[in-house]
């Protein structure tokens, strides 16, 4: 029904996709499986319209067609159900299913009356109670997401991508979206779901595609495959001496975290990083990982737990009094929380190093130099704003600043992400160097590769818990992604 | 700074409107008239130096003139309850900031919007004004002090000196230390700011204390400037002074802006006002000449921006 061929798609220099070919057939369900990264969000975007290829070419029954932004890809007959949907909260339900295309009476009025057997008609189809009159506001995920598979129906849809739709849905949400799923499969739509979690994948689709790297590893029958077959697809692939950890003496206790909780989002998180260590945090977008290490600099509160930094206790809900014991974060959205965009490099810098009184330009400007220069940031003057560097420089200029204030902690989020290979190797070897100079090193990342290749131990989390503390030698690609979907290693 | 060379630009039209003046309008260039118009000017550009600030901060005060009001008329009233003068005037600098410790509070605690809250205490501050002193006149003031407010040294009036003093003060915080440059970077990226360890609240919180006590200072100079102590002093300054910091450079978007900007903006408005006042000129052809200009100044920052920054995709 809609196919891919040698589909490519890059972002600047990386290549998020690599001639990806897929099929989708009318009354099947079908499953995309990958890592973190593999390049499941951009297929969705170019099924979606959102992203168009580079290369390579959509088939619509047979025939070679362009989606030249969402409005193409709906009118073709493609629907995405995304994990978190975008209804517009003060509207009715019936509204939000006939957005754009309400049914009308003379003078262009909107006829609510048909509106309303529409969709009565829709949630009937769907095997689903709601209520079109109400708002949308207040509606659960689970509710917004059927919503939005009712207007999906009422456009015809026929093919049905689903984004992750499960990760915010409890178990009877899950059967329930199931249950529509299939009887929409069963009516002939083809359906493509996009899942971290496996079992659903086993129990919903009959073929499997896993990505890798952005390109296709294998499309297999998922009767032929165990979990085991299908996590050794996601990450089986070659550790280059890319990432080049130096051995360090572990030093003593730098960060330590005990029973941290902050509700609704992650529950007793206990660990330890010890100075000349990287530990990695490990786990699914979603797992909780960014959170606890924003409760650990202070920048959000925490409800329960401690942490330590140095053997001081850390009151928390301040990262003025965080830095102030030695911590350091590298956040994760480099151009919203690590940098001010309008800002010049040296001010960037010496934002962590205010004081009250009166400036020293010099001073500031000395400081930014040196570590502009140690960390090999490509600019043409300290003045710049940094809005002119590219993505790589940028994340060196945030180091750079926190830095400059010799952390002996230093948290780092995702720093890789969105940067050059070359780049991130600068990065890795400059993180490998400062653990070997004493420094603590707590590194979130989604890359498995970046993971064990950096990390002295990880720690995995999965569903706001830390499910697992493996030291180097036992952390393999397979424990890591069983301890991260939850499965029992 | 990509904001300098519109600095420049006012900076160049205020020497241009001050030649203009001083040739093409007669009674301009002299002492006394020099004198008058930057003494009218004083309670403007008092509230314009803490006003940049908060402008810079990504905030904006418009309570600022019914704050004045409110500390007018607690001098008014304390005064004819006869207490002595050196009493009342700090009361009326703490009254002030406690206003703007309301605002503070209502912005930085419960996370509303400045433009909501301060339009609010616009209205609030000005109604406690009349409460407190009711429609009367309070004129009796001593005259020691209402001398002192209109005295000049020279052309130049003692007040002046008082505001030249703040006027580096403010831009050597805002320029030149630590403190300034955590506003400023906190005006352009309140996120950032706030992860680079800036306590972005308390700031933000003794701006608006700082901006209220700026209005308690000017409604001292404004009562003994003239003699009177009314609830319905320094009614529509707020809009002046906005406009003064605006005219100035600073982005309403906050993180851009600078002291001298808005200093040299105050006296530009200040001198074309007086100008076609002594010109003759009517007082709606002057409303349109200081809204023209108002609008030119918001408009050619972002003129300019359009122009330089190509679409990227």
């Amino acid at each position: 029904m809609l196919a891919l061929r040698e589909v490519s798609k890059s972002f600047g220099a990386v290549r998020a996709l690599r001639e990806v070919s897929l099929d989708l057939a009318p009354g099947e369900a079908h499953a995309l499986a990958g890592e973190n990264g593999a390049g499941k969000s951009t297929l969705v975007k170019i099924l979606s319209g959102v992203h168009r290829p580079d290369g390579g070419t959509l088939l619509l029954d047979g025939a070679p067609v362009e989606f030249h932004g969402p409005a193409d890809a709906q009118a073709a007959g493609v629907a995405v159900i995304y994990q978190e949907p975008t209804l517009f909260p003060d509207l009715s339900v019936a509204e939000n299913i006939f957005m754009g295309r309400h049914p009308r009476r003379s003078f262009g009025r909107v006829d609510r009356r048909a509106m309303r057997t529409r969709a009565l008609d829709l949630f009937a189809r769907l095997g689903v109670p709601l209520d079109p009159a109400r708002p949308a506001r207040g509606l659960s995920i689970a509710d917004q997401q059927l919503v939005e598979i009712a207007k999906a129906l009422s456009r015809d849809a026929r093919v049905l991508v689903m984004d992750e739709p499960t990760a915010a849905l409890s178990g009877p949400e899950v059967a329930r979206l199931f249950g529509v799923a299939r009887s929409l499969r069963d009516q002939g739509c083809a359906v493509l779901f996009v899942s971290h979690r496996l079992d659903e994948m086993f129990a919903l689709c009959r073929r499997v595609t896993t990505l890798r790297d952005g390109a296709v590893v294998a499309t297999d029958l998922l009767a032929d495959l165990t979990p085991d077959d299908l996590v050794r697809r996601m990450v089986g692939r070659d550790l280059a001496a890319l990432f080049p950890k130096q051995p360090a003496a572990p030093g003593e206790v730098a960060l330590k975290v005990e029973r941290l909780t902050r509700e609704g989002v992650f529950t007793d998180v206990s660990f330890e990083v010890r100075a000349g260590e990287i530990a990695a945090l490990a786990g699914l977008v979603g797992a909780g990982r960014s959170e606890v290490a924003r409760a650990v600099f202070g920048v959000d509160r925490r409800d329960a737990g401690s942490v330590h930094v140095g053997g001081r206790r850390l009151r928390g809900g301040s990262p003025t009094e965080a830095m102030a014991a030695g911590v350091a974060l590298v956040p994760e959205d480099r151009r919203q929380q690590g940098l001010v965009m309008d800002l010049s490099i040296e001010r960037n810098i010496g934002l962590t190093n205010l004081r009250w009184g009166l400036l020293s330009r010099a001073a500031e400007r000395a400081r930014a130099a040196d570590w502009a220069i140690r960390l090999q940031v490509k600019y043409a003057g300290l003045t710049d704003a940094v809005t002119v560097l590219s993505g790589g420089n940028q994340q060196k200029v945030v180091l750079a600043k926190w830095l400059a204030r010799r952390p002996r902690v230093l948290i780092v989020d995702e720093p890789t992400r969105g940067i050059d290979v070359g780049t991130k190797a600068e990065v890795h070897r400059l993180l490998s160097e400062l653990a070997a100079e004493g420094l603590a090193v707590l590194m979130i990342s989604s890359e498995l590769p970046e993971v064990l290749g950096m990390a002295d131990r990880v720690l995995v989390m999965h569903e706001g818990r830390l499910v697992a503390d493996l030291p180097r030698a036992e952390a393999s690609e397979e424990r890591v992604v069983a301890a991260a979907t939850g499965r029992p290693a | 700074m990509r904001a300098d060379r519109w600095e420049t630009l006012v900076v160049a039209l205020l020497a241009a409107a001050t030649v203009a003046a001083s040739f093409g309008v007669d009674g301009f260039a002299n002492g006394s008239n020099v004198a008058f118009l930057l003494l009218d000017v004083t309670e403007i550009a008092l509230m314009a130096l803490t006003m940049t600030l908060v402008v810079v901060a990504a905030e904006i005060d418009l309570s600022v003139a019914s704050t004045l009001g409110l500390c007018c008329a607690v001098l008014g009233r304390l005064w004819t309850a006869g207490l002595p003068i050196e009493t009342i005037m700090p009361i009326c600098l703490v009254t002030g900031a406690l206003a703007g410790a309301l605002n503070g509070l209502l912005v930085t605690r419960l996370g509303l919007p400045s433009l909501a809250v301060t339009i609010g205490t616009f209205a609030l501050y000005r109604g406690l004004a009349y409460v407190v002193l009711g429609d009367q006149a309070v004129a009796d003031l001593p005259p020691a002090y209402t001398s002192l407010a209109t005295q000049a040294i020279g052309p130049i009036p003692l007040m002046t000196l008082l505001v030249a003093v703040l006027a580096v003060a403010a831009g050597i915080l805002l320029h030149a230390t630590g403190l300034g440059r955590a506003i400023t970077a906190l005006g352009a990226n309140e996120e950032a700011a706030y992860f680079a360890g800036i306590r972005v609240r308390r700031i933000k919180f003794w701006l608006f204390v700082a901006s209220g006590a700026m209005a308690g200072l000017a409604s001292l100079v404004f009562t003994f400037r003239y003699a009177s102590a009314r609830a319905d002093n320094g009614v529509g300054l707020e809009l002046a002074v906005v406009a003064a910091v605006l005219l100035g450079g600073v982005s309403i978007f906050g993180g851009r802006g600078t002291l001298a900007g808005v200093v040299a903006a105050v006296l530009l408005l200040a001198v074309v006002r007086n100008a076609l006042i002594l010109a003759d000129v009517a007082n709606e052809v002057l409303n349109v000449v200081t809204g023209v200009l108002l609008v030119a100044s918001v408009l050619a920052p972002n003129l300019k921006v359009r122009l330089e920054r190509k679409p990227v995709q």
